[in-house]
This record gives C-alpha cells, sequence and structure tokens, in this order.
C-alpha cells in the first residue's frame, strides 16, 4: 500500500461565536490520512469529531463558526486559505461527505436521478445520455437493485438502508480520493449497518479512496479502520494504528471507553464499569487535560491549568501526556518527567 | 416459579387507509401472533430490527394499546379486556421508561410535580407525604433533592432518564417495559444508567422485559431473549444459549452482525441481503427465508412455520428453510 499523505491536518483549532463569547469546539488536533487508508475518529457527542469533519469541508455553520488557526493541507494545498470557489470545487471532486441522517441529506422533493445528476453535472461536462449512464452505473455499483426504476423514484420512497446507498453514490459520483462518512450507520439497523460498511469497505479497495469514518462506536471502527483517534473534548487524546490501540491503549479516556462496552465475555447481568460525571460544556473547558476530573485519579490545579503535550510514544501511537491519564512509565519513556 | 406476565397468542394490527371509499382495507400487522412469559425478577430481553414490532409489543403490555386479539394474563389474571378503570389496579404493577426521556417528561412541570403525579392519580397520601416520596425517588435514582423544583429541560439526557425511571418505580411495580432505555445516551452514560436498573431490580425484585436494538447491551441486562422478526418472535430461550448456537437462521445472521471489538476482524459475519418486508403484505410462509432466499422457502409456503419449543426452555418459529441443526 502507498503512503502518500493526501490529508495533512495540522493544529486545527475551530471556534464559534456566541453570546457568552468565543467557545472553542475543536482546539488544536493533528492527523493525516494516506491515500486508500481510513482513519476513524471516535467520540461522545460534544467531543468536537463533527465539527472537525465538518470544518474540513469549510462546512461550519455560518456566521457563528470560524478556522480560528491551523491548517488542512489536501494534497498540499491549505483548504483554510483558498477562495470559497476553489472550495466549491474540491467539494465533491476531491473530497465528499457521507451523513447521518440521509433524510436530510436527500432533497425530498426531487427525484432520485436528478440529485444524482446534479452532483455530475456541477463537477464534469458529461453529455445528458452520459450523466444518465453514469448515475446508473453509480446505483449499480452501491448495490441498489431495479438502479432504472430507482433513478425516478423520491427518497421516501426508498428504505433507510437504500437512501443510505443513493447518498454513497452521491459521495462517489465524481471519484473522490478522500470520504468523510459523518456516522454513517448510526441511524441503521445493525443488519444494515453490516450491509453498509462492507460496502463502504469493498469501494474503498476498488476505487483506492482514502476515507475518514467518524463515529461513536468502537466496535466500527475496529472492524473498518487502519487508525483510530480518539477525541474528547475537543482534542484528540490518543491516535494510534487500530490493533496497537486496541491491544495497548494508554490515555485513561481510551481505556474508560474500551471497558465501558458490554462485551461477549463479561458476566451477564454484572455491573458495567462506568465513567462518572459529564462531558463538560464548551463553556468550561480548561486549557489543562480535560478528562482528569473524570478520570477518578488525583489531580491537581496544575494539571487543568497547563495542556499537555502531544507526543509520539510508540511508531505511530501518539498520547495527550497529561500527568493524570497517563501512565508515569509511559510518559517517561517519552521523555517527560 | 409461575410466570408474572403471560402473553398468549397476541396480535395489534392498525388498519391503514389505501387508495380511496372501495379499495379493500388493509393491516399493519404490527405484532402478529406472539407468545411469551416473563418471571418474577426476570429480564426478558426483546430485539430486533426498526419495524419488527417490538416496541408496539412493549406498548400493549403495559396496556397503552388494547391487542386486535390474544389475552395479556398476570399473576394469572386476564388484564387484556378490561376498561381503563376497571385496569388501573394492574398499572401499578407494569410501568414503562421510554427512549427518548425528554419526550416522555412533561416539560412544564418540576421533577417534584412529575414524581408525585403517580401517587395523586392512585390517591396514595396527601401532599406533604407524596412529597417526601418524591425526595425518597431520587435519593433511589442518585439525583439531589435540588432537582425537585428544577424542570426536566434542565438535566443532561442520563439524568433525565433517571427521572424517567424514578418515576417508574414510584409505585412499586413489578415488572416495567424498558423501550430502549439507553439508546440515546453516550456509552460512557450509558454504563451508568444499565447499573441503576441492574441495581433496583436487586433491591426491589423487579422484573424487565428489556426492548433494545443493541445486541450487546441486552444479552448483557437479559436472562433470556426473544428475537424478534416482522412482528413474530422467532426465537427465544437463555440469552448466553441464544447467543453461543443460535437455532434460526435470522438469529444467527442477527448476532453475527454485532461489530466486535477485535480490530480487522470481522467474524463469520452473514450480511442477509435486502430490507425488513413490508409489515401490511408480509410475504408468504416464513418471512425471513423469502428475505434470505433460502432455497427451502417453497417448502414453508405450503406449511406454515409454528412457533414451538424444540428442545428444553428454547423455542422457535420452525419452517425447513430457517431451522438450524445446534
Amino acid at each position: 500500500m502507498s503512503s502518500e499523505t493526501i490529508l495533512d491536518v495540522r493544529d486545527l483549532t475551530v471556534g464559534f461565536d456566541t453570546e457568552q463569547g468565543r467557545l472553542v469546539a475543536v482546539d488544536g488536533v493533528s492527523f493525516c490520512v494516506q491515500k486508500g487508508r481510513a482513519l476513524g475518529i471516535v467520540g461522545e457527542s460534544g467531543s468536537g469529531k463533527s465539527v472537525t469533519s465538518l470544518s474540513l469541508m469549510r462546512l461550519l455553520p455560518q456566521p457563528a463558526g470560524r478556522i480560528i488557526g491551523g491548517s488542512v493541507l489536501f494534497k498540499g494545498r491549505d483548504l483554510t486559505q483558498i477562495p470559497l470557489a476553489e472550495m466549491r470545487k474540491i467539494r465533491g471532486n476531491g473530497i465528499s461527505m457521507v451523513f447521518q441522517e440521509p433524510m436530510t441529506a436527500l432533497n425530498p422533493l426531487h427525484r432520485i436521478g436528478r440529485q444524482l445528476a446534479e452532483v455530475i453535472e456541477l463537477h464534469t461536462h458529461l453529455s445528458k445520455r452520459e450523466i444518465d449512464e453514469r448515475c446508473l452505473d453509480l446505483l449499480r455499483k452501491v448495490g441498489i437493485p431495479a438502479p432504472e426504476q430507482r433513478l425516478g423514484e423520491y427518497p421516501h420512497q426508498l428504505s433507510g438502508g437504500m437512501r443510505q446507498r443513493v447518498v454513497i453514490a452521491m459521495a462517489l459520483a465524481c471519484n473522490p480520493e478522500l470520504v468523510i462518512c459523518d456516522e454513517p450507520t448510526t441511524a441503521l439497523d445493525v443488519t444494515i449497518q453490516a450491509q453498509i460498511l462492507e460496502l463502504i469497505a469493498s469501494l474503498r479497495a476498488e476505487l483506492n479512496m482514502a476515507v475518514i469514518l467518524i463515529t461513536h462506536d468502537l466496535g466500527v471502527i475496529a472492524e473498518n479502520c487502519d487508525e483510530v483517534a480518539v477525541m474528547y473534548a475537543g482534542r484528540i487524546v490518543e491516535r494510534a494504528p487500530v490493533r496497537e490501540l486496541f491491544a495497548n491503549p494508554l490515555h485513561a479516556y481510551t481505556r474508560s471507553l474500551l471497558s465501558a462496552i458490554p462485551s461477549a465475555d463479561s458476566v451477564r447481568k454484572s455491573r458495567l464499569t462506568t465513567i462518572e460525571g459529564l462531558v463538560p460544556s464548551l463553556a468550561e473547558l480548561r486549557p489543562g487535560c480535560r478528562f482528569a476530573p473524570r478520570s477518578g485519579r488525583p489531580y491537581t490545579q496544575a494539571d487543568l491549568d497547563e495542556r499537555p503535550p502531544f507526543v509520539q510514544v510508540a511508531p505511530d501511537h501518539w498520547v495527550e501526556a497529561s500527568r493524570v491519564c497517563v501512565d508515569r512509565e509511559v510518559l517517561a519513556a517519552a521523555g517527560i518527567r | 416459579m409461575s410466570p408474572l406476565l403471560e402473553v398468549r397468542d397476541v396480535r395489534m394490527h392498525f388498519p391503514v387507509r389505501t387508495g380511496l371509499f372501495f379499495s379493500p382495507k388493509k393491516h399493519v400487522k404490527s405484532v402478529d401472533g406472539v407468545t411469551l412469559s416473563v418471571k418474577p425478577g426476570e429480564t426478558l430481553g426483546l430485539v430486533g430490527e426498526s419495524g419488527c414490532g417490538k416496541s408496539t409489543l412493549g406498548k400493549v403490555i403495559a396496556g397503552l394499546y388494547r391487542p386486535t386479539s390474544g389475552e395479556i394474563r398476570l399473576d394469572d389474571f386476564p388484564v387484556s379486556g378490561l376498561s381503563n378503570r376497571q385496569r388501573l389496579p394492574f398499572r401499578r404493577d407494569i410501568q414503562m421508561i421510554f427512549q427518548d426521556p425528554s419526550e416522555s417528561l412533561n416539560q412544564r412541570l418540576t421533577v417534584g410535580q412529575i414524581l408525585e403525579e403517580p401517587f395523586a392519580i392512585h390517591n396514595i397520601g396527601e401532599r406533604p407525604e407524596r412529597r417526601r416520596r418524591a425526595r425518597e425517588l431520587l435519593d433511589r435514582v442518585g439525583l439531589p433533592y435540588s432537582a425537585m423544583d428544577r424542570f426536566p429541560f434542565e438535566f443532561s439526557g442520563g439524568q433525565r432518564q433517571r427521572i424517567g425511571i424514578a418515576r417508574a418505580i414510584a409505585l412499586k411495580p413489578r415488572l416495567i417495559i424498558c423501550d430502549e432505555p439507553v439508546s440515546a445516551l453516550d456509552v460512557s452514560i450509558q454504563g451508568q444508567v444499565l447499573n441503576l436498573l441492574l441495581d433496583l431490580q436487586k433491591e426491589m425484585g423487579l422484573a424487565y422485559l428489556f426492548i433494545a436494538h443493541d445486541l450487546s447491551v441486552v444479552r448483557h441486562m437479559s436472562d433470556r431473549v426473544a428475537i424478534m422478526y416482522l412482528g413474530k418472535i422467532v426465537e427465544l430461550g437463555d440469552a448466553d444459549a441464544v447467543y453461543r448456537r443460535p437455532l434460526h437462521a435470522y438469529t444467527r445472521a442477527l448476532i453475527s452482525a454485532i461489530p466486535s471489538h477485535t480490530p480487522g476482524s470481522k467474524g463469520n459475519r452473514i450480511i442477509i441481503p435486502g430490507d425488513l418486508p413490508s409489515p401490511i403484505d408480509p410475504p408468504p410462509g416464513c418471512a425471513f427465508g423469502h428475505r434470505n432466499r433460502s432455497p427451502r422457502h417453497h417448502e414453508s409456503v405450503e406449511r406454515p412455520p409454528v412457533f414451538r419449543e424444540v428442545e428444553p426452555e428454547r423455542w422457535i418459529l420452525d419452517c425447513p428453510c430457517c431451522r438450524l441443526r445446534g
């Protein structure tokens, strides 16, 4: 597999201007995605994972949301700096997106065929016939039975799983190099989820696309990604290749997240390990380690005030070096006292 | 042990309007002949995909819908045919927790008022007594007394679900229908609510009908599980046994679809083709065999599947196209 980096996000910081002042929803996150590889971003609601993905596409809610700092290098160009007209060309063409709720991603008033054709018209110079053929081709590719008939139907005539396939077809319409899937299967049943994830995996292999898969479900990540970034309260607290993260989680939050899920081996009806307290709201975020108060470990004021560095502790294994949430031996090995 | 709740061949069909005046009346067969029982203090998990009728079944058992046919017995007393007034004393015994506590709690009432309401409806105590009991309930579900005078929207999702649970246990019920109680919550909060349900079950000897689509959660919480597909129970038995050695093809496919937490492994994932068929015009014969394109599906059209005990304490909707050799 080639290791050509197509997306390189450095120190991305995103804020929202509100009546309470500027709230920072994404606070200096860095990651990169290689061609044909899949990165999973996992986090609870409010962790900033969706805001991260929206800001990559420059689709933040306006006028409140803005990228305050950092860069998003897509094939060497900084997407935060280019004019909006340029960005429009990249959306759909270079990077495309699959959203959680296919019913809201599709226009209920237009037929499937028309919505698909619109994407292709916008980005290519194909003739009407070629476009029609491309639409049929796309629906076939995402496994929709009787595509000729489906093209003339409206979104409400399709089941949830079929709608998500249409959204994926739209995302693929112009052969993007990167597809961002934001909770693509959360609204779907587990058997349909299996179908859709299988589809995304096979398309990724076939088209050699890179995928960013955003989800709250670690199980989905385990099976479908090469690398994982764990987000908490606007920051990536840990980032590693999938096997490494599951075998050797270093940050207390990652560990809690892994043990909070009932597994097949856990004793039935035994109490589950839980994370006490709540995810902090954006207004109460501190500069320091944000998980410390919920970690159940002793911490000092300094731990909340000073931002821990994001360090590499093993090949490709990065962790936010919080004195509270990461074991001392790990920090010592990384040269932090 | 004699069962606390018995559901016998219950059907819940809703009429739907199709076309204009003279078109034949059609029905959505949400629940189509379900038989099951719940023992005192037991948790019966009920799983299935959306649209399979699991929530409707929960509501029928809670008495929110009157079943089209069949019988529901509580302590061997038939409750399904009673009028609302006659049913009132039995409502104390069966309570319900809903998926979205922000919709199931009245936003205009304070938490105190919400928790006092059950006592008022059942004429228990005077105002001060009710208030005292409401405070006890808060204590029990781990919320501070200060919650009494606040409104539901002031709480987080997990805390709101605790309020929903407090209301459900107010009248010391014997059975609680938990309809997707943690589906709307984050992983870290989900565990807190599940632990609370486990603790309350132990303390109060509650029985649960635990409805969810998350198979790992259901397995963890349940003594026995029932798997539902298109209005019918396709398999019922001890939770571990059903998960380890499913006897119905749908159960096997459903369990194989659970994402495992082992990186890279997809296990023996079975991808079921197609979607859940419409409960208005269910396919003839075995509904799952039809979707699964089983080569022996035609046999089930001639001999419709029957729900029967194939092993001790193990029931399946038995038909040639879906029965697995254990």
